[in-house]
């Protein structure tokens, strides 16, 4: 959909950032806040999303926004919910904070865990591209099994990140907070159901979204679409909703692809297809999709 | 009115005349009464406030720091270990210029592990950009909490304020503190915070957007400005706190019978208390001592100091902490002072005292001011080590 220029304009997350091209992590963050609309404040933890969206004096942010330090998205966006308690403010306003994989899952983890627990009406969004990006690919704790980082790199001993992705809204899930969802910015619509469902819900909301990284899956950036919905279609990345510790719903799997479809077009995964070990890595891959199609009833 | 208090108390009691909208807090020793009073009082109703108890201090301060980017009115205490975990968002507070207020109960840095008084924790955010008061006992705890949150919101300043008070010493003792009555005073000298720049959906802004080399240097030399400007705003503040409520503990510093002094103990926190009293009796005996008290220890009251110490001859520093591979921290930047203005004719001599909740006895004190005469430019040396075993 083309839009007019005055639509381009008014747009809260605005052109003229130096976002990647095929950045889906931007596409995402767009989605968003055409959903949640301008009475919303935003925090965003260090990182690329901060880096390439407020070079002083510029920013695409149209609400306020505000990003303190890596590991305390989730710290800030209780203060402010507490703030907006303070004066009366919060029924007419919806609080996020933001971060990636790395600053959720990792370093971010224990702000996000007792925000969680004190249940603050913030919805946490996790940015998932499956490495620090912003400092040059670095594996994270989110990186997948076998994924090439600059820090799990292949070689003749390695096939790459040795540990599987952790289960991170599963962890969300364990805090028992009214809402957790998984989306794709492969899937836009369904995207921006779960940003609507989750702006109704009172009290902490978890979002993680696979967002595609151009330079650190190494793709062509026309890819980044397809390769975020065959990360679905394979089964590597299920898209769900629960409702405190209950799973109300998945996308099914409209056309189970092998996960081979989806590893061959990344050139992280390019060491995969040298010869006969790395197909037996690809093996393993095709279980721990398997597994997620079994675990949540994907097809 | 005039009650016996607590440290902690009469401070849960100055911030509650300030009437904060966030409180955020992590436990640790000896920081807990302050929070355990004001979680009181906002479950009492005598404070209306949102009290967020967090899991950790980097959170707390965190939460501060989102809620005053809102402009509300925040507050957060802490210490040691708590305080080196916080460090990264004084930072950041300061760097935004949000005017949070925070209360360190001072105490030792592990390892050793040890939860008593000194001031090496304080030391360790000397350059986050907060401005840095230190109380010497409970009624001053209690003023400086009010002037804190006027210095801290001055639109010139805008800069969190870090308030010392020695952990135990001051936190857990009792001292009869003269409070406010009327808080209606409180709100004539401290009126409601308004921040110009804040996050607000009817006006946004992006706060703690990327610097980069050709815009970096800039917002610090603002910083460093602002700091400068705090100068003037903490005397004002003090001036008018006496004038409002009959109370003064100083500006940037106090003076104690110096007048005609030839030998000046300099010293921060409630070790002044001890230090007075060994001043006095020198004094009936007719020796010319005197005391320097620095109370902001940041900005540093460099002009005010050599205003004060020309007539001296002997400066004797009294601190509970230290730089290992130097020595004092104060009496390293008392000399620079001097070095500054040309001042050289004064010796200063140096000593680390009280590390860990070691007493620091009026006979400790004594025994320097008899030394000073016979001892030039000792940087740091211990005094009242005690287990020659462990040596």
């Amino acid at each position: 959909m083309l839009l007019t220029k005055e639509e381009t304009h008014a747009q809260l997350f605005t052109m003229g950032h130096t976002g990647c091209s095929g950045c889906a992590q931007s596409m995402a963050v767009k989605l968003i806040l055409e959903v949640l609309g301008k009475n919303t404040i935003a925090t965003t933890a260090t990182g690329c999303l901060e880096v390439f969206s407020t070079r002083y004096p510029e920013s695409s942010w149209r609400i306020p926004w505000i990003h303190s330090l890596f590991e305390n998205s989730a710290a800030v966006a209780s203060g402010i919910e507490a703030a907006l308690k303070a004066m009366g403010k919060k029924e007419d306003t919806t609080v996020i904070a933001q971060a990636g994989d790395g600053g959720t899952a990792d370093i971010g983890l224990q702000a996000l865990s007792g925000m969680f627990e004190r249940n603050h009406d913030v919805l946490y969004i996790c940015y998932d591209n499956g490495a620090y990006m912003n400092t040059g690919y670095q594996r994270s704790g989110l990186t997948p099994f076998d994924a090439y980082t600059t820090t799990s790199p292949s070689g003749k001993k390695s096939f790459g990140n040795s540990r599987p992705k952790k289960y991170m809204p599963e962890i969300a899930i364990a805090h028992r907070i009214p809402y957790t969802a998984v989306a794709s910015a492969g899937y836009p619509i369904d995207l921006q159901k779960k940003v609507k469902k989750a702006k109704s819900i009172k009290g902490s909301k978890y979002l993680q979204i696979d967002v595609p990284c151009v330079p650190g899956w190494k793709y062509e950036p026309r890819y980044s679409v397809k390769i975020a919905q065959l990360a679905v279609q394979t089964g590597l990345y299920p898209l769900f909703e629960a409702e405190y510790d209950k799973i109300i719903s998945v996308k099914k799997i409209s056309k189970k692809t092998p996960v081979e479809e989806y590893l061959k077009l990344q050139g992280r995964f390019k060491h995969l297809f040298k010869d006969e070990a790395g197909r037996a890595e690809i093996e393993k891959i095709q279980k721990i999709a398997d597994e997620n199609i079994e675990r949540y009833g994907l097809i | 009115m005039k009650k016996v208090l607590e440290g902690s108390m009469a401070i849960a009691d100055g911030v509650r005349m300030a009437a904060p909208h966030v409180i955020s807090a992590y436990p640790i020793t000896p920081q807990t009464h302050i929070v355990e009073h004001l979680s009181q009082m906002v479950a009492d109703g005598d404070l209306e406030a949102e009290f967020i108890m967090v899991e950790s201090e980097h959170t707390a301060a965190s939460v501060v720091l989102g809620a005053s980017a809102c402009g509300v009115r925040t507050y957060t205490a802490t210490a040691s270990q708590g305080l080196l975990y916080m460090e990264e968002v004084i930072y950041n507070i300061a760097g935004m210029r949000f005017p949070v207020v925070l209360t360190v109960a001072n105490r030792a840095i592990s390892a050793p592990i040890n939860i008593w008084n000194d001031m090496q924790d304080a030391m360790a955010i000397r350059d986050t950009g907060a401005i840095m008061l230190v109380a010497e006992n409970n009624q001053e705890a209690y003023d400086m909490h009010i002037q804190a949150f006027k210095i801290a919101e001055n639109p010139d300043v805008m800069l969190p304020v870090v308030v010392n008070v020695d952990g135990f010493v001051l936190t857990h003792t009792f001292e009869v503190v003269e409070t406010i009555d009327d808080i209606k005073k409180v709100k004539d000298y401290l009126p409601p915070l308004n921040m110009k720049y804040k996050l607000d959906v009817n006006n946004p802004y992006s706060f703690g957007t990327v610097g980069e080399p050709s815009v970096y240097m800039e917002s610090r030399f603002n910083l460093f400005n602002a700091m400068n400007l705090s100068k003037k705003v903490i005397v004002e503040s003090a001036q008018e706190y006496e004038e409002m409520f009959g109370k003064f503990h100083g500006a940037l510093i106090d003076t104690y019978k110096m007048d005609d002094a030839k030998t000046v103990i300099v010293a921060m926190g409630s070790v002044l208390g001890t230090i007075k009293d060994v001043v006095d009796e020198l004094r009936e005996s007719g020796k010319k001592v005197g005391v320097l008290k620095i109370r902001s220890f940041r900005p540093f009251p460099e002009d005010e100091i050599v205003a004060v110490v020309q007539n001296t001859q002997n400066l004797i520093v009294i601190e509970k902490a230290i730089s290992p591979g130097k020595g004092g921290i104060l009496s390293m930047e008392i000399r620079d002072v001097l070095y500054k203005h040309k001042v050289t004719s004064i010796n200063v001599n140096g000593y680390t005292l009280g590390l860990g909740g070691r007493d620091i006895t009026p006979k400790n004190i004594y025994d320097l001011i008899l030394r000073a005469e016979k001892e030039e430019n000792v940087d740091g040396e211990f005094i009242g080590l005690m287990q020659q075993q462990y040596l």
